[in-house]
C-alpha cells in the first residue's frame, strides 16, 4: 500500500472488499458479545432466584 | 492403561470443572486472537502488494479462507463431541456440540458472503455454483438441520442425542457430499476453478493469511469457551455448585 | 431371528395393501410435480428433453421423502415400536426390514412409473432402461436416508418439514450421481460410471445406515 487513498479505494475494489470486512467484523463482534451478555443475564437470573429462596 | 492416566479426561465430565477451565482459558485465546488478527490485518491490508490478476480485490481472501476453514473444523468438533457424548454417555460433550453449532453456522455464512463478494468483481455475479461455495452452502444446511433438530425436542437429553446421531451421519456423509459436488462441478464448468490456483501463494500473501487463520482459530476458541460456559450454566442452573460459583 | 424380520416385512406389505390410497399419494405427488415443469416453463420438446433427467430425479427425491414421514409413526403411536426392542432380532435388522418393505411399496412404483414420466418429458426411449436403473438404486438409498430422518423425528409433536430439511442435504450425492447417469444415457454416452457410484453408495448405505436408524429409534423411544 503506498497511500491512504490506495488503502481506502482498494484499487477500485472498495465496494467489495470493505463490505466483506464489515460483515466479518459484524459477525465476529456478535459472536464475541452475545454469549457474554447471555452469561451475565443467566447469572443475574440465578442469583435472583437463589436470593428469593427458591 | 491404568485408571489414573484417564483421570484428566474424566475431570472434564464434571460441569464445575469445565465451567472453571473454560473461564480461565478464554482471556488467553481472546488476547491471542486480537494480536494475531491485528498483525494479519496489517500484513494483509497494508503491507502486502496487490495481486497480479485480481488487484486489491484478492484481499477478501484474508477473511474468506479462515472462515471457510473454521466452518469445517467446527463441524468436526460438533461431530467429535457428539461421538464422545454417545459413546461415553457424557452429557457435557453434548453441551459442547450444541454450543459449537451456531458458531460454526455463523462462520459458514460468513464464508458464503465473503465468497460472494469476492466473486462479483471477478466473475460478474454474486453467486456461482462452484464446488467450494456449493459445498459451503450444503454445510450450512447441515448445521441448520442440527440446530433445528436439537431445539425441536422438549426433552433436552433426547434432543442432544438425536442431534448427535444426525451430526455423525452428516460427518460421514460430508466427504461423499464434497466429492460428489466436485465431480458435478467438473462436469459442468470444465477446468475453470473459481478460486484459481491456490497451489502457488507468494510468501507476502501466505504469512498474513496464516496469521489470520491462527487468529480466527483463537477467536473461535474464545467464543466457543464462552458459549460452553453459558450452555453449562443453563443446564446446571439448579445445581449446588452453581450457587457456590456465583457467590 | 430372520423369521421375525421376514414376518415384519410381510406384515408391512399386507398393511400397505390395505391402505392402498395412503401408499399411492407419494406416487401421485411424483406425477404432479413432474407435470408442473412443462406448465411452469414451456412445453417445448427441446427444453423438456434437456431438463428431463433433473426434473424426474428431483421429483422422485421429493416424493420419496414425503413418503417417509409416516415410516415409524403408527408403530410409535401404538407402542409396537417399543416391542421391536424386545424381540430377539437386532434392531438394525428390523429397521432394514422396515426400510425394505417401505421401498417395495413406495420406491419401486416410482421406478416402474419412470419411463412413462420420461415420455412426458420427451426423454429418449433408448435411455429409459438406464433412467429406471438409476432410480432403482437411488430410491433404495433414499429410503435408507429417509428412515434416519423418520426415526429422528417420529417422537416430535410438530415435526412438519423437519424430515426433508434434515435428509435433503444428505441426499444430494444421490441426486448428483443419479441425474448425471440419466443425463449421460439421454445423450448416448455411457452412464456406467455414475451408476457404479450409485451402487457403491447403496452398498455403503445398507451396511452403515441401519445402525444410525437403530440409534435414532432408541433416542426417540427414550424421549
Amino acid at each position: 500500500m503506498k497511500s491512504l487513498h490506495e488503502f481506502l479505494t482498494m484499487g477500485g475494489y472498495a465496494a467489495y472488499v470493505w463490505p466483506a470486512y464489515a460483515v466479518a467484523a459484524a459477525v465476529m463482534i456478535a459472536n464475541a458479545v452475545l454469549p457474554g451478555g447471555r452469561l451475565k443475564r443467566l447469572k443475574a437470573e440465578i442469583r435472583r432466584r437463589k436470593g428469593a429462596g427458591a | 492403561m491404568d485408571k489414573h492416566s484417564w483421570a484428566w479426561f474424566h475431570r472434564f465430565a464434571s460441569p464445575p470443572y469445565l465451567y472453571k477451565v473454560a473461564g480461565l482459558l478464554t482471556p488467553w485465546f481472546a488476547w491471542s486472537a486480537a494480536l494475531l488478527i491485528a498483525a494479519g490485518l496489517y500484513g494483509g491490508l497494508w503491507s502486502s502488494p496487490p495481486d497480479y490478476q485480481q488487484g486489491d480485490g484478492f484481499r477478501i481472501i484474508y477473511i474468506h479462507v479462515p472462515s471457510a476453514y473454521l466452518s469445517m473444523m467446527c463441524y468436526g468438533i460438533v461431530a467429535l463431541a457428539s461421538a464422545v457424548g454417545l459413546i461415553w454417555r457424557l452429557k457435557l460433550a453434548h453441551a459442547v456440540a450444541v454450543a459449537a453449532a451456531p458458531l460454526g453456522a455463523s462462520f459458514t455464512l460468513l464464508a458464503l458472503i465473503t465468497g460472494s463478494l469476492w466473486g462479483k468483481p471477478m466473475w460478474g455475479t454474486f453467486w456461482v455454483w462452484d464446488a467450494r461455495l456449493t459445498s459451503e452452502l450444503i454445510l450450512l444446511f447441515l448445521y441448520l438441520g442440527f440446530i433445528a433438530l436439537t431445539r425441536a425436542y422438549e426433552d433436552q437429553r433426547s434432543g442432544d442425542r438425536a442431534g448427535a446421531v444426525l451430526a455423525l451421519v452428516g460427518v460421514v456423509n460430508l466427504p461423499i457430499i464434497h466429492y460428489s459436488v466436485v465431480w458435478w462441478n467438473s462436469l459442468h464448468q470444465g477446468s475453470t476453478k473459481f478460486f484459481g490456483n491456490d497451489a502457488e501463494i507468494p510468501a507476502s500473501m501466505l504469512v498474513p493469511l496464516l496469521l489470520m487463520i491462527f487468529g480466527f482459530t483463537c477467536f473461535f476458541a474464545a467464543c466457543l469457551l464462552k458459549r460452553i460456559q453459558v450452555e453449562v450454566l443453563e443446564r446446571e442452573r439448579n445445581a449446588t455448585w452453581v450457587a457456590e460459583v456465583l457467590r | 431371528m430372520s423369521s421375525t424380520v421376514l414376518t415384519l416385512i410381510s406384515q408391512d406389505i399386507r398393511l400397505a395393501y390395505r391402505r392402498r390410497s395412503e401408499v399411492a399419494t407419494p406416487l401421485m405427488f411424483f406425477i404432479l410435480v413432474i407435470t408442473l415443469f412443462p406448465l411452469g416453463l414451456s412445453p417445448q420438446p427441446e427444453l423438456l428433453r434437456n431438463i428431463a433427467p433433473g426434473v424426474v430425479w428431483v421429483a422422485a427425491l421429493l416424493a420419496a421423502l414425503i413418503g417417509q414421514q409416516s415410516l415409524f409413526k403408527t408403530d410409535f403411536d401404538d407402542g409396537s415400536l417399543e416391542q421391536w426392542l424386545l424381540t430377539p432380532a437386532p434392531l438394525e435388522l428390523l429397521a432394514l426390514g422396515r426400510v425394505a418393505s417401505h421401498w417395495l411399496v413406495s420406491g419401486l412404483p416410482l421406478v416402474v412409473l419412470s419411463p412413462l414420466m420420461g415420455m412426458l418429458m420427451n426423454y429418449p426411449g433408448a435411455a429409459m432402461g438406464d433412467l429406471a436403473l438409476s432410480l432403482l438404486l437411488g430410491t433404495a438409498i433414499l429410503s435408507l436416508l429417509g428412515a434416519v430422518g423418520a426415526a429422528l423425528t417420529v417422537g416430535l409433536r410438530q415435526s412438519g418439514m423437519l424430515l426433508p430439511i434434515l435428509v435433503l442435504p444428505l441426499a444430494i450425492p444421490v441426486l448428483i450421481f443419479g441425474a448425471q447417469a440419466a443425463t449421460q444415457a439421454a445423450r448416448g454416452e455411457d452412464p456406467s460410471g455414475a451408476l457404479y457410484l450409485l451402487a457403491a453408495l447403496l452398498v455403503l448405505g445398507i451396511t452403515l445406515v441401519p445402525f444410525a436408524i437403530a440409534a435414532a429409534i432408541r433416542v426417540s423411544l427414550e424421549s
